[in-house]
């Protein structure tokens, strides 16, 4: 049932629908500029947090690294990129880059070797359930000590009157003389291998759980064309867990490129310049030499090679997405 | 790709950048601002003071100190911002960068120069003057260009320890007072398990260059500097006392692991009687004593060169005490400078720390109670305290830049020639 109710005649016929229209689109357009607006709302804790912890601080790296003597100088000069030449020109600095490349590529390289091998143990049916829970335990341990228990632990370990060398001295495998962290020739092998050692439960965890979700029918189906075990590793395994091992590639190299604690506390970039590495590098010229501005020159430096990494691993996440 | 996708890309991109500047840029951020001393209100001044020593005394003896200042200077609150060594070093460069000092700041000699010259610390000499106080009772004062910025409060200094049981068994009846007498020392100690002695030459602390390779060139009376520049250059005694050390290390008598060794390390070593001879702070004694009471050790010189018959330099490091220059309460800053300086407070802060008195009529307890502190003390009063490195600008990277020199003639990278000008290139360039 419907009800129609005629205007009065000498009521003008279209002004009341013309302004009914007017207020409706109004708020129509009101609502349509709120709903546009609310997912920038809700972005603006995140924008602002990021504007103060992130945008900022990079800024003003920058800044410092224009100028000269900033900080310590009360009237900074601008100095272009005199800082930047600086830097380039040290040759400490390429001495660090390259031991940098090697700890960080030998620390991701191995770090992804060990992490899968575990998880592979970790995922295998032919282990009971608790025999796993043990192993699971034994092998996530390392990644729950803090980088100064790390440290502290190795330095006693690889001292000169450490375990290891009375292990290797026992078993005839050295002399059990071997100076780990203060010979040049074994120095940065150490850390690299303590840093292998703390970090590749990160990489077994996410590759366990990568490996969890590859389906069963997956394996059968190989199994049922002849695949044997290589072959379902190679052509099953291997594929499924193609982007979880670049995520976690890009993610490992980003972080151990800034790795700093863990060689100043085993080694403090020694001896000579064995195992300086770029994040030892700008520290002693900011905290030693009270360096700023070139400091923050070597720092944003870095920050433009990791930019490469982090637009490789950006781009990506894209792809996944 | 639409603009909104690249401005997507883009702040992604940053954001994971960012951590890499962060990681770097970090430790800048560390330490904090220090408010500046609080306004009075009611005639009451509160004064901040920061400093590590607190931590490093015994619990509240030192903010028991503070009570008795407060208490013989009504009015004035003392408000300690204690932290260990390093994060007061932060915390103090921040402040001096931010011009957020606090009033009285705990002070290292090595960093006194950059400091100073920074314009972050007040001209006490200028402070004494207005003040009217008698400097004559201060045992020393680091001064740049003539006026002091630093007067240390007690004095740790770095004698000789010898382990009397590893000696003894060596054949060794006396601590050696002289190189060639520590040479054979250390030759007769070492065998394989143990060795002569401790030598801590890591990068990261490269204090060891002042306490354990220049002590030999002040031992002797010698000086690494001439007119307050680097002469490391054709300077016998620099030269003698480095190839003394190389001379030990090709012998072997040196415990391995020295270049990253750090201070803990060779006092880790000494106590668990696996060298014979270090040269360390006095501070350790304790320490030692509590790790391993069965050790037997004594304190000595540190050997002079054969022949030397002149005052032995001793190395030492100091708790130093400076007032901010922007400190809207210098005289109240300088009043508990004052307290801490005087003859009965600075007898007792010096025993609570088993330090030697920055105040030249201060005796400490320890000395008269415990024989080995007494020995030391005459050590001290015979000799003089010798750290060239204090008031040197960048002082730590001058020992850095000395030790990466150092452990590269020690590896037969260079002769110890070539690393003594390459060293003093790079501290030319610093001073």
């Amino acid at each position: 049932m419907s009800q129609i109710t005629r205007p009065p005649e000498d009521t003008p016929v279209l002004a009341a629908p013309v302004r009914v229209s007017e207020a409706s689109g109004r708020g129509r357009s009101i609502s349509r500029f709120k709903q546009r607006l609310t997912p920038y709302g809700f972005l603006t804790p995140t924008g602002v947090l990021l504007v103060i912890l992130m945008v900022t601080p990079i800024i003003m790296v920058i800044s410092y690294s224009l100028l000269d003597g900033v900080i310590t100088n009360k009237n900074p000069a601008f100095v272009g990129f005199e800082n930047y030449a600086e830097v380039l020109t040290n040759p400490v600095f390429f001495d660090a880059v390259r031991n940098t490349l090697v700890f960080t590529v030998s620390s991701v390289v191995v770090h992804f070797a060990i992490g899968l091998a575990f998880a592979l143990m970790l995922n295998s049916p032919l282990l009971g359930d608790r025999i796993k829970g043990l192993f699971r335990v034994l092998y996530i341990l390392p990644w729950l000590f803090t980088v100064a228990i790390v440290a502290v632990l190795w330095r006693l370990l690889l001292s000169p009157n450490g375990v290891v060398n009375y292990l290797l001295g026992a078993f005839g495998v050295t002399d059990g003389q071997t100076e780990w962290l203060a010979s040049t020739s074994t120095a940065l092998a150490a850390v690299t291998f303590i840093n292998i050692w703390s970090g590749y439960p990160f990489f077994m965890i996410s590759l366990l759980a990568g490996l969890q979700g590859i389906p069963r029918e997956l394996y059968e189906a190989a199994r049922v064309d002849g695949a044997g075990a290589f072959k379902q590793f190679r052509h099953v395994t291997l594929p499924q867990l193609r982007p979880i091992i670049i995520s976690m590639a890009l993610l490992d190299f980003i972080w151990t490129t800034q790795q700093f604690a863990l060689i100043w506390m085993t080694t403090g970039g020694g001896p000579i310049a064995a195992t300086e590495v770029l994040s030892t590098f700008t520290y002693k010229l900011a905290f030693t030499r009270y360096d700023f501005s070139v400091a923050s020159a070597a720092a944003v430096l870095v920050l433009l090679m990791s930019m490469v990494l982090a637009f490789f691993y950006v781009r990506h996440q894209k792809a996944r997405d | 790709m639409s603009k909104g996708a690249y401005v997507g890309r883009f702040i992604a991109v940053t954001g994971a950048a960012a951590l890499a500047l962060t990681g770097c840029s970090g430790a800048q951020e560390t330490g904090g601002g220090t408010a500046d001393g609080d306004a009075a209100e009611g005639g009451e001044v509160t004064i901040e003071f920061s400093q590590w020593w607190e931590p490093e005394l015994p619990d509240g003896e030192f903010r028991a100190l503070m009570d008795q200042f407060e208490e013989e200077n009504p009015g004035i609150t003392v408000e300690l911002l204690s932290g260990p060594y390093a994060s007061t070093k932060e915390q103090v460069v921040a402040g001096a960068a931010a011009g957020t000092m606090s009033d009285v700041v705990g002070l290292d000699g090595a960093w006194v120069s950059d400091f100073a010259q920074q314009g972050a610390i007040a001209d006490l000499s200028a402070l004494m003057e207005e003040v009217g106080y008698d400097d004559s009772e201060l045992a020393s004062q680091v001064q740049i260009d003539g006026a002091t910025y630093m007067i240390p409060v007690v004095n740790f200094v770095y004698p000789m320890f010898t382990n009397d049981t590893l000696l003894a068994e060596a054949g060794v009846t006396a601590p050696p007072a002289t190189r060639t007498e520590f040479a054979e020392a250390a030759a007769a100690v070492t065998t394989g398990d143990t060795y002569g002695w401790v030598l801590p030459l890591s990068l990261e602390a490269p204090n060891g260059i002042q306490n354990d390779v220049m002590s030999w060139v002040w031992a002797s009376g010698g000086s690494m500097l001439e007119d307050g520049q680097p002469a490391l250059v054709d300077n016998p005694d620099v030269a003698s006392a480095t190839e003394f050390v190389q001379g030990m290390w090709e012998d072997g008598v040196i415990a391995p692991g020295s270049f990253t060794m750090k201070e803990q390390d060779k006092v880790e070593e000494f106590t668990n009687g696996r060298v014979g001879m270090m040269i360390d702070s006095l501070a350790h004694v304790n320490l030692i004593r509590e790790s391993n009471p069965d050790l037997q050790f004594s304190i000595s010189a540190i050997p002079a060169e054969d022949g030397y018959e002149d005052e032995r330099g001793i190395p030492y490091a100091s708790w130093g005490i400076g007032v901010a220059e922007n400190s809207e309460h210098q005289e109240e800053a300088f009043k508990l400078v004052e307290f801490l300086m005087s003859e009965s407070v600075n007898s007792e802060l010096s025993s609570i720390a088993n330090a030697f008195p920055g105040n030249v009529g201060s005796v400490p307890d320890f000395v008269e109670e415990d024989e080995l502190f007494g020995t030391a003390f005459e050590i001290y009063q015979s000799g003089f305290p010798a750290n060239e490195f204090t008031g040197l600008p960048v002082a730590e990277q001058l020992m850095r830049d000395f030790g990466e020199e150092f452990q590269r003639a020690l590896d037969g990278q260079q002769s110890m020639e070539d690393a003594l000008a390459a060293a003093q290139t790079k501290w030319e360039q610093e001073f």
